[in-house]
Formats: C-alpha cells, sequence, structure tokens
C-alpha cells in the first residue's frame, strides 16, 4: 500500500548523540555499567561500550533502543528526552519539596548504659543528673519550630540518652504539638528510640493514644548484646527483650523497630544475629556499621575495616536471603533502601543518604540544652567540642536556623553531584554526601573519596548489590523484589 | 443482540437536521425529555393512548405506517418495530438521506460520542479511518446527545478521529458532559498530540470533570517504532510531552497499547519505560487488534498469532502489576492466553460487535472470556483457538 510508509521511514538520521552518563566496571573483564541522573541503569558488553561511547554503536545492535529508552542516547535529528528525565530527576529528589521532615528531640544525656560504642555523649543517672533534661520551655519553642517547617508530614524522634527517664518532655512535646498540629495542616508520626528498659503502664497508655513507635537497639545474641550494652547486673538483652513484648502487647505487633550496632564481635556471628532477630519476630534488621562518634571513635579497640565489615555483611545477606526463602520475610533495610533506589523511580529519601545532604535540609536535632543541630553527628562534635555544625538555638527563628553559618558550610558540600570524585561516580545517583562525616573524619566538609571510609563502605555496599542483580539469580531477585516492593515473597 | 446503527428510513416534513430521543408515552412521562426534542414511537403506543400523545408538539413522530399518522411534527418511518428504534435510544435524521443514524443506544456497552473524523495520526491499525471535514456541527450536535443521554448512563467514550483536534469544541464537549452527566465516566480517546504544545490541559483541567479519563495509546519506548505505528514523525515526542502536560493539570491517564508485530518486539522496554517516566498513569490496557479498517490493508506487516507473543505479553504484565499498575488485557480470547494472565483479561469488546466462533461452544470459559471482534476472519485467528473444558466450571 502506498498510503503507509515503511519502518525505515521513521528510523531518523544515522547517528546520536550521548546523554550525560556515568559508568563503572566492577571486575576488569565484566560487562560496565552505565547510570544517569534520571536513576536508570544498564549493563554493556566492554566493547560495545566502547563502541557506544565512541558513537559507533549500530542502530540494529539489541542494547541500541535499551540505551535510547534509558535516556543513554538521543538519536540524531529527535529531539532530547528533556521532560522524561526532568520528571525522573524530580520524582529522585521529591524531598528537597519538603524542608525538614525528621525533627529528633534529645529530650535527655541521661542513660542507665555504659555502652563502649555509645554514638551520643551520656551523663550517668544520678540525684543531680536532671540538669541533663530538656526544659519544657525549650521542648515548647522546639515544638513550635516543627510546625513551621513547611513539611505537611513530619516525624518527630524523641532520642537519648535514654528518653523514656525523662516522659515528662515526651509527653509534654506531643500535647504541645498534637493541639496545634491541625491548624497547621501537618500530619506527624512520633517514635521514641529507647532501649525499652523503663516501660510502665501508663508511658505505654499515652503511646498508644498518640499511636507512638518504639526503635530499639538490639545487638543479636545474648552475649553480645550484653558485651556492648553493659549494665551492672549484666541483663541488658533480656530487659530489653521483655520491653519488646510489653510493648508488643500494647501498642500492637508492628510498633517496635530495631536497629543492630555491628561491633567487632558480630563480625564473626552474621547468622547468628540475623536467627537472634528472627527469634524475636522483626521482620526487618538494619545491619550497621559502628559510628566514630561519641565513645566509639575513642576505643582502638572497636575499630574494624570495611573490608572486613563487608564480610560480615556478604555472609549476613546470603543467610538472610536463605532465611526469606524458608518462608520467613525479613528485609536488611539498608540493602532495602539501596534496592528500592536502583529498582524503582523513587528516591530512597533516607536521611543520611541524600544528595543535597539531609543533615540541616532533612533533619534537625533539638538538644537538651536549647541547642539546633544539624544532625545527630553534628551534636556529637559538639559534646566533644566542636560547635562547627550548631545552627543556632531553639529561641531563633526558622530562617535564622536555616540560614546559619553552619548551614551555610554544610551547603558548600551538600550537592554529590558537584564534588571531586562523586560526580563521575556511577552510584552517584544512588548515594548521598555527608559533609559532617567528611568534616569528622578528614577534617574537610569536601573531604578526600579515595581515602574516605564512607565512599569505600558505598562503594562496596553497591557493588554487592549491583554484582548480585547482574547476576540474577532468580531466588535472590524474588528476595531482592519481595523487599523492594514491601511484599512477602509469592508462593509458586 | 447486536443491532446495526444505521438504519433505512423516510422522512416527511422534516425541515433540518434533528438529534431525537425514542420515547414512548411510558418513557415520556417517567423520564420527561423535552417533547420537541423527542421523537414518539408510536407504534409501541397502545392505540387507545395515540390521539392523546398525538397532541403533544413532539420534535417528530415514528411509525411502521406514516401515512395513517396525522400530526403537525414531521414524521420518520419506523425501519423495524422489533430492533430498529427503541425507548432510550438517540438517533439522527436528516431530510436529505433516507436514513437514520442511532447515536445512542440504551443498555449498550460501547456507546460514544464521536467527536470527528479528522485525525493528526494514520496508525497502521485504525479502525476507523480518517478523513478530513468540516466538524465545528459535530461539536453542536454532540452537546445537544450529550444532554438527551440517559442520566444513569454508566460511562460513555469520546472518539474520533483525534478529538483534541476539535480544540476549544472538546472542552465545551466534556463540560456539558460534566454538567449532564455528572455520573458517568467519561473516557476520551486522544493520541494525546495535541496537549505537547498548547494550554488545552489546562482549559480541560478548568471545567473540572469528576470522573474524567484520557485513554491515550503508547506502541513502544523509542520514538522510531510508535512514529512508525502511527506513520507520523514526531508524534512520539508529542505525545510523551501531552502526557506531562495532562498529568501536570491532573488529569487521570490509561495507556493504551495495540498488541501487533511492531508493539510486541519492545512491550517489555515500554512496560518498563512507562514505570519509570510514566508512573502516575492509573491504568494500563494491552490490547488485541481489531481486524477492521487500516488493520486489514496491512495484515502482513501487523499479524503476531497471540499465542506467540505471550511470553513477552507475560513479562509485561508481570513487570506492571508487580510494580504496583494496574494493568488490563483487552480483545484477547481466554484460550490463547497463558494461564497467569487470564486474571487480567476483561470483556471488552463492545455488544454490537462481540462474537464467538463455533469452537466457543463447548468451552467452559465463555461467559467471562472477551470472544472476538465480528470482523474476524481467518487470517486474523490465532491457531490458539480452541474450547478450554475445566472441570467445575459448566459451559
Amino acid at each position: 500500500m502506498t498510503l503507509f510508509r515503511p519502518r525505515e521511514a521513521f528510523q531518523g538520521e544515522a547517528g546520536y548523540a550521548l546523554l550525560p552518563f556515568q559508568f563503572r566496571r566492577l571486575a576488569d573483564d565484566s560487562p560496565v555499567l552505565l547510570t544517569n541522573d534520571a536513576g536508570e541503569h544498564l549493563w554493556l558488553e566492554s566493547d560495545d561500550f566502547l563502541a557506544f561511547a565512541q558513537r559507533r554503536l549500530s542502530p540494529v545492535h539489541p542494547s541500541f533502543w535499551d540505551l535510547e529508552s534509558r535516556h543513554f542516547l538521543a538519536r540524531k535529528g529527535q529531539p532530547l528526552p528533556l521532560e522524561a528525565m526532568a520528571v525522573q530527576l524530580r520524582s529522585r529528589k521529591a524531598f528537597l519539596f519538603q524542608g525538614p521532615a525528621l525533627h529528633i528531640f534529645v529530650v535527655s544525656l541521661r542513660c542507665n548504659h555504659s555502652c563502649r560504642y555509645c554514638q551520643v555523649s551520656r551523663e550517668a543517672d544520678g540525684p543531680d543528673a536532671h540538669q541533663f533534661d530538656m526544659s519544657l520551655a525549650d521542648a515548647s519553642r522546639a515544638a513550635d519550630l516543627v510546625l513551621e517547617a513547611p513539611a505537611p508530614s513530619v516525624t518527630v524522634e524523641f532520642q537519648g540518652g535514654e528518653p523514656l527517664l525523662a516522659f515528662a518532655v515526651i509527653r509534654h512535646v506531643v500535647e504541645h504539638l498534637e493541639a496545634r498540629k491541625a491548624e497547621r495542616g501537618k500530619q506527624i508520626k512520633y517514635v521514641i528510640t529507647s532501649v525499652l528498659h523503663h516501660l510502665d503502664e501508663d508511658k505505654l497508655a499515652f503511646m498508644a493514644a498518640h499511636h507512638i513507635e518504639l526503635s530499639t537497639s538490639l545487638d543479636g545474641p545474648a552475649e553480645i548484646h550484653n558485651r556492648n550494652r553493659p549494665l551492672p547486673s549484666r541483663d541488658s538483652h533480656a530487659r530489653t527483650l521483655a520491653g519488646i513484648a510489653q510493648a508488643r502487647e500494647v501498642l500492637g505487633p508492628h510498633a517496635v523497630a530495631a536497629l543492630t550496632t555491628i561491633t567487632k564481635e558480630s563480625l564473626a556471628v552474621p547468622e547468628a544475629i540475623i536467627d537472634a532477630y528472627r527469634n524475636a519476630g522483626f521482620h526487618s534488621i538494619f545491619l550497621r556499621p559502628i559510628s566514630p562518634y561519641g565513645f566509639a571513635a575513642r576505643s582502638k579497640r572497636t575499630d574494624y575495616s570495611v573490608a572486613e565489615f563487608m564480610g560480615f555483611y556478604r555472609r549476613a545477606l546470603v543467610h538472610l536471603i536463605r532465611v526469606n526463602l524458608d518462608g520467613y520475610p525479613m528485609d536488611e533495610a539498608y540493602a532495602a533502601l539501596l534496592l528500592r533506589s536502583i529498582l524503582t523511580p523513587f528516591g530512597h529519601g533516607y536521611v543520611d543518604l541524600r544528595s543535597p545532604a539531609g543533615a540541616g535540609f532533612g533533619a534537625w536535632v533539638y538538644n537538651y540544652d536549647g541547642r539546633v543541630y544539624a544532625s545527630d553527628e553534628s551534636r556529637m562534635l559538639a559534646a566533644m567540642g566542636d560547635e562547627t555544625f550548631c545552627m543556632g538555638s531553639v529561641q531563633d527563628s526558622y530562617e535564622a536556623l536555616l540560614t546559619s553559618p553552619a548551614m551555610q558550610l554544610i551547603a558548600s558540600a551538600a550537592v554529590a553531584e558537584s564534588i571531586p570524585g562523586c560526580s563521575t561516580c556511577a552510584y552517584l545517583p544512588f548515594c548521598g554526601s555527608d559533609p559532617i562525616d567528611s568534616y569528622r573524619r578528614q577534617g574537610d566538609v569536601i573531604g578526600h573519596r579515595p581515602s574516605s571510609d564512607f565512599c569505600q563502605r558505598q562503594t562496596a555496599m553497591l557493588d554487592l548489590l549491583f554484582g548480585m542483580l547482574r547476576r540474577g539469580n532468580p531466588d535472590e531477585m524474588a528476595v531482592f523484589q519481595s523487599w523492594v516492593r514491601r511484599q512477602s515473597l509469592a508462593a509458586d | 443482540m447486536a443491532l446495526p446503527l444505521v438504519l433505512k428510513t423516510e422522512t416527511f416534513s422534516l425541515l433540518g437536521p434533528m438529534t431525537l430521543k425514542a420515547v414512548d408515552g411510558e418513557e415520556f412521562v417517567r423520564h420527561g425529555w423535552p417533547p420537541g426534542r423527542s421523537v414518539l414511537l408510536l407504534d409501541a403506543v397502545p392505540e387507545d393512548q395515540r390521539s392523546s400523545l398525538l397532541q403533544v408538539p413532539w420534535g417528530a413522530v415514528m411509525s411502521s405506517k406514516p401515512s395513517e399518522v396525522s400530526t403537525a411534527a414531521p414524521v420518520l418511518r419506523h425501519p423495524d418495530p422489533h430492533q430498529g428504534v427503541r425507548p432510550g435510544d438517540i438517533i439522527e435524521v436528516n431530510p436529505d438521506r433516507p436514513m437514520l443514524r442511532v447515536l445512542y443506544r440504551r443498555g449498550d456497552n460501547g456507546n460514544v460520542i464521536f467527536a470527528t473524523e479528522r485525525c493528526n495520526s494514520f496508525c497502521l491499525m485504525c479502525s476507523q479511518p480518517p478523513r478530513e471535514e468540516a466538524d465545528e456541527w459535530r461539536v453542536r450536535q454532540n452537546i445537544e446527545l450529550v444532554d438527551l443521554i440517559d442520566r444513569d448512563e454508566p460511562s460513555l467514550a469520546i472518539t474520533g478521529g483525534e478529538p483534541t483536534l476539535l480544540g476549544e469544541g472538546l472542552v465545551d464537549i466534556i463540560r456539558a458532559c460534566g454538567r449532564a452527566l455528572p455520573d458517568t465516566d467519561l473516557q476520551v480517546l486522544s493520541n494525546g498530540r495535541g496537549f505537547a504544545d498548547s494550554d488545552l490541559a489546562l482549559r480541560v483541567r478548568a471545567v473540572s470533570h469528576p470522573k474524567l479519563q484520557w485513554n491515550i495509546p503508547l506502541y513502544a519506548d523509542v520514538s522510531a517504532i510508535h512514529d512508525y505505528v502511527v506513520q507520523s514523525a514526531s508524534a512520539f515526542d508529542q505525545t510523551i510531552r501531552g502526557l506531562y502536560k495532562l498529568a501536570e493539570a491532573g488529569q487521570r491517564i490509561e495507556i493504551r497499547v495495540v498488541l501487533h508485530r511492531p508493539t510486541v518486539a519492545r512491550l517489555a522496554g515500554l512496560a518498563r519505560f512507562i514505570y519509570r517516566n510514566l508512573s502516575f498513569v492509573r491504568h494500563v490496557a494491552l490490547m488485541g487488534i481489531e481486524p477492521i479498517g487500516f488493520a486489514r490493508a496491512n495484515h502482513a506487516a501487523l499479524w503476531i498469532d497471540p499465542v506467540d507473543y505471550q511470553g513477552e505479553l507475560s513479562e509485561a504484565v508481570t513487570f506492571l502489576h508487580g510494580n504496583g499498575i494496574p494493568v488490563s488485557l483487552y480483545n484477547l480470547p481466554l484460550c490463547v492466553l497463558r494461564q497467569d494472565l487470564r486474571a487480567f483479561a476483561a470483556r471488552s469488546i463492545s455488544n454490537w460487535k462481540n462474537v464467538y466462533l463455533p469452537a466457543c461452544g463447548a468451552c467452559s470459559l465463555q461467559k467471562r472470556c472477551a470472544g472476538f471482534f465480528a470482523s474476524i476472519d481467518k487470517k486474523w485467528t490465532s491457531h490458539g483457538v480452541t474450547a478450554v473444558v475445566s472441570e467445575g466450571e459448566a459451559p
């Protein structure tokens, strides 16, 4: 039929332009991973990659259309897919439209523990210890700042010390916010981070009434947990488990989340840690390496390398996948959030792994003394005598805090897309910038990627996950998808 | 069951074209349609009521014996009292033609508002080949039509041609639907190109129709294939930008993909593209081809037996469904679908052109099967068509 034109009539001109991309080889002879700011990724064999980059890849090559579809190239004579790329970028950076949405209240420094790796400064509990509680006046003022932040839904997290030791402050903040949130059109989620040793009926009733969730620390089996978290009575593990049970009974089975901190002792027993979580009824575990702040930074005995951590993590992931395939759903929270940012068009929005950085832009910390910090790490630096990242005090205005010298300094290094070593990294779309970590470890907010532990760990994590995605083992992929979609594994 | 939509008639003292609601006495009394815009179906009126009903100033009167009707209104010959025109239907008559067109069939699942014959694409498989015409009159007629459609009509489609070529006229029709039929789902079948470089999406938003959806075809994730299928350079780019304009204007959007040889090749890539770039879409419909219009001329380029693309189809459906994008299969008989895909299939073919084949008689799934288009013939029939006989499902 002459009415219709053949396929070839719509091929356009020969040739194509490269759109901005980053790339990485996982190993010398492995295919090349391409990524771009839209968050797309694609693998090319080495020869094809060279041909692609030199703009001589044939339009009938099997990957050609995938490269076009995923915005790695634009055929000559065709308009650039700017709208599509902009929409993808906007989805991934959606957190920017919110402003600070995580508001952390350090209601007290008092704590009953003396953990060797404590990330925060703490003061032993005692008769004079109330000077380390947040004043109710400061608490009211901080709560007003929460209401001023533009985010329509915010999370208010109570930390310490042990926040349950200053429950009056928690009660005060929650009641202050609940009385005012409707007129400000805010939805507020509350979380208390606690070892759960100080729960009682009154506190639980208050938590139930305001749908307060709990986040606790559980380091795995009793031996490790009790060694990490010393109490004179040496029963921290048992008391935390009892607290979890008590809380679940009143608040429901999903009201308690748990984090684990991986110490040197943990490294040998990833399977036991995961099994301990399973036995405690958890469906998520967050395997966090030890932080270089607080008491942790002062102890050589707790130190281990990124390679050691990754050895542990690899074993943990293998075991966790087995646990899932055996029918018990449990994700590793960090892998799940990275996979979500790789396999979906949505950013993970995780406040510790954003670009622009989460510190100050995504989260504020109101310290017990009324000072406001850009992150937990910022106030730990302050406890060690360095107030660089103190934004001001709760008496200051929202605008003054956001435009403080501390925020200007963070902003200068907040955008990973502009940081040497990050701007060309294939993992940039899934990673973030942490100026405070760079400052702390390397003495400079921009820092030096090749010698950065943060960068090494991120790179190793993403190498591991992308390697598994590339292999595409069906069992592993099924488990990964169940994490990404927060669904149970389909029984088949 | 299928009733013809164009019928022979004769008109007497009809002065100009009219759009008329068909009523009998009961219909008139119950629904209160304006008599001047109604045609009385005299054959359906009992003898003893006729003379009094003929006193009403009807738009027209229809009878199988037009010479015996005594009325001042125009008279139409009733083509077939049993199945031609029934109370509730809407007809169009024109003194220049001995035909009447049924614009609306009460109770049919495929009623449409036909916006225009014109189109800016020229799709290989077009079931309604476009024609240039001056179509301003259609806007007026469609607005009149909307006023006469049953208030409890569950759903209507605005189709063409390309409805957006009417510009403000389309906005007027949508506004009329929103006013007269606020509870009726309204779907517009558009290629979306007209939104790319205009403010049409914003003007549609201003109408605030509560139940409006845009059904927009996308045939591939790359321009070379999409543009080939719609036979228009730049169409892909315009449709994509049009989709973003609609999404920004808060419109509800369904993506439609007709399955044939050129589109099946990139189906998985297209599913991924939709998820990554168009994650705001409410629904994706993957549709079997209707063997009519241009499709028949392009059989060689288009035909692929559905049993031969089940792998690609399953991959796309599993991906979209798994990622939370609702997906349906239209116009495909259950027997050619893989078991895992049957749950996604819908009975999608309008009653008036829906048929089943001889093999279907013994099939236990017929009741929930889409069946076939009436235009099907051997060249367009899958080798996989067979009666599915399963336990527990009586034929």
